[in-house]
């Protein structure tokens, strides 16, 4: 195996696009990230995307080829391909590209995701998501991803007597991380009654505690980490990578309230990092809604379960606390265009570990990053670092 | 979901007929083919669950897709079959009523309908027992 380094990122401004179409989308964060990397387009390989449900969100399916083409590399012929595995789709496809250089099969590959979500309504949108749990046995019950992630935060609070404060703390942290990224779809800080006194969207889950509809793209490049000075005087290494999966259905857990296709990934990246949990300098986890990033920061074993409740109301996890989650805001707060959020906690990571971040910027050495499909039943993990 | 895909699950929404291993004893609901514990090993037989189970965990879903708007709020849970096997349902109660640990038994209700003019669901919902 190759050591692979990151040259180059780029990401689109997250939010409502109703100007900007699927395609304009991934052609912004394709030209940026080659602009970053000082390369031009001609000179990619292979290239991998992730995209949950274009097929539903703008009837279009076969996108490997679309973003080729509109990409501008048609007449390239090089191969483009789609991975989907749901909310963690864009995770995969930069663990694809990894494997691909790592392999030594490719030399200079783009990650992208990408997804449009506004082009339909709120309830197709509702709809679309759904298909990330078990439509047969989960679907036809009437769940909801609120409604499944809601589950999840009952039972919780149940056994470990975490607070509706606490758990509002989640999102009050991540605005304020948002606040600072240009990107993000919600760049204003809200309070912990901003939170408690939203919509209910499934007891005991807010409208504040979910993740927003978004549209969005981002994209990296990747290179063998011997070739990535060519590029840039600020490549960053991929130190460790970990992938697992779990039961489709939330009711066919072990435990209700522990991920454990996120310890498995989370331990296979520490595995294959080489590096140590008191080494990690930050995390973007998938917060997709409060809950799942309390879960996410126990089953990643930064604390004992139950524990990350009150170490969020303490400030650990701030972005001067000891160990800063989701500086970009998470998918709360910067949004999730669910396709492309996998690729844009490692433009986050990149932009970090670079000295890059602006009014964000944290002083670390290792990032991570940590993006879920479904309710868990894919979980993707990656550990970067200075070279 | 199409009338087929349906049909081809009805027994078992309409009566919990799920699965069950021989070879080690585990009961499936929803039903599986196949034994994740002793694999090709595995003899599956269908059975007949009794229905009666404990709410896990729920939720109040407020805010729905197409085809469940109609009944929002509405109680969902996570149930477990005393023969213990784990499913997604709703709870048919009154929604400040529902609790952890919760006893629950089945009843036969309409789920969804596919728009106005398709076909009408019909399955299992469970009630306080």
């Amino acid at each position: 195996m190759r050591e692979v380094a990151v040259i180059g990122v780029g990401c689109t401004k997250f939010g409502e696009r109703w100007e900007t179409s699927f395609r304009d989308l991934f052609v912004q964060a394709g030209a940026l990230a080659l602009e970053d990397g000082n390369l031009s387009g001609e000179r990619i390989d292979e290239i991998f995307v992730g995209n949950m449900s274009a097929g539903r969100f703008i009837e279009q399916e076969h996108i490997g080829a679309l973003i080729a083409d509109y990409a501008g590399l048609a007449t390239d012929n090089i191969p483009a391909t789609r991975v989907e595995a749901a909310c963690a789709s864009g995770g995969l496809a930069f663990r694809q590209a990894y494997t691909a250089v790592a392999s030594g099969m490719s030399d200079i590959v783009v990650a992208a995701g990408v997804e449009k979500m506004t082009d339909v309504g709120t309830e197709v949108t509702t709809d679309v998501l759904a298909a990330a749990a078990d439509r047969e046995w989960e679907g036809i019950a009437g769940i909801t991803f609120p409604g499944l992630y809601a589950m999840m935060a009952t039972q919780y609070m149940h056994r470990y007597g975490l607070t509706r404060e606490q758990l509002a703390q989640v999102a009050v942290k991540n605005h304020d991380n948002g606040a600072k990224n240009p990107n993000a779809q919600f760049q204003k800080p809200i309070t912990i009654e901003t939170v408690t006194k939203s919509t209910l969207v499934a007891d005991p889950l807010r409208l504040f505690d979910c993740s927003p509809v978004t549209d969005g793209a981002s994209a990296v490049i990747l290179a063998p980490l011997e070739r990535a000075r060519e590029f840039t005087d600020t490549p960053i290494k991929v130190l460790g990578c970990g992938q697992a999966s779990s039961s489709l259905a939330l009711h066919d857990r072990k435990d209700i309230c522990t991920m454990d296709a996120t310890v498995a990934a989370g331990n296979r990246a520490f595995q294959t990092a080489k590096v140590e949990r008191k080494d990690i300098g930050f995390v973007e986890v998938h917060d997709c809604f409060t809950i799942a990033e309390i879960c996410a920061i126990e089953d990643l074993g930064f604390c004992k379960k139950g524990e990350a409740g009150k170490l969020t109301e303490e400030g650990y996890t701030a972005r001067d606390g000891k160990l800063p989650i989701n500086p970009s805001g998470g998918l709360k707060a910067c949004g999730h265009p669910v396709g492309a959020t996998g690729v844009k906690q490692v433009y986050e990571t990149v932009k970090q570990l670079r000295g890059d971040a602006g009014g964000r910027q944290i002083d670390a050495e290792i990032g991570m990053t940590h993006n879920v499909g479904g309710t868990g039943a894919t979980v993707v993990c990656h550990i970067f670092g200075r070279v | 979901m199409s009338v087929s895909r349906f049909w081809r699950k009805q027994q078992n929404r309409y009566n919990l007929i799920g699965t069950h291993c021989t070879t080690c004893g585990r009961y499936f609901y929803p039903p599986r083919s196949f034994c994740p514990d002793c694999r090709r090993e595995g003899k599956i037989v269908d059975h007949k669950f009794k229905g009666v189970g404990t709410v896990v965990t729920y939720t109040i879903v407020r805010s729905a897709g197409d085809q469940f708007k109609f009944l929002t709020p509405y109680a969902l849970a996570i149930i477990e079959l005393d023969e213990g096997s784990k499913l997604t349902s709703q709870v048919i109660c009154d929604i400040d009523k529902i609790q952890i640990g919760m006893r629950v038994k089945p009843v036969f209700r309409k789920l969804a309908e596919d728009g106005k003019s398709g076909a009408i669901f019909y399955g299992t919902k469970f009630v306080p027992a």
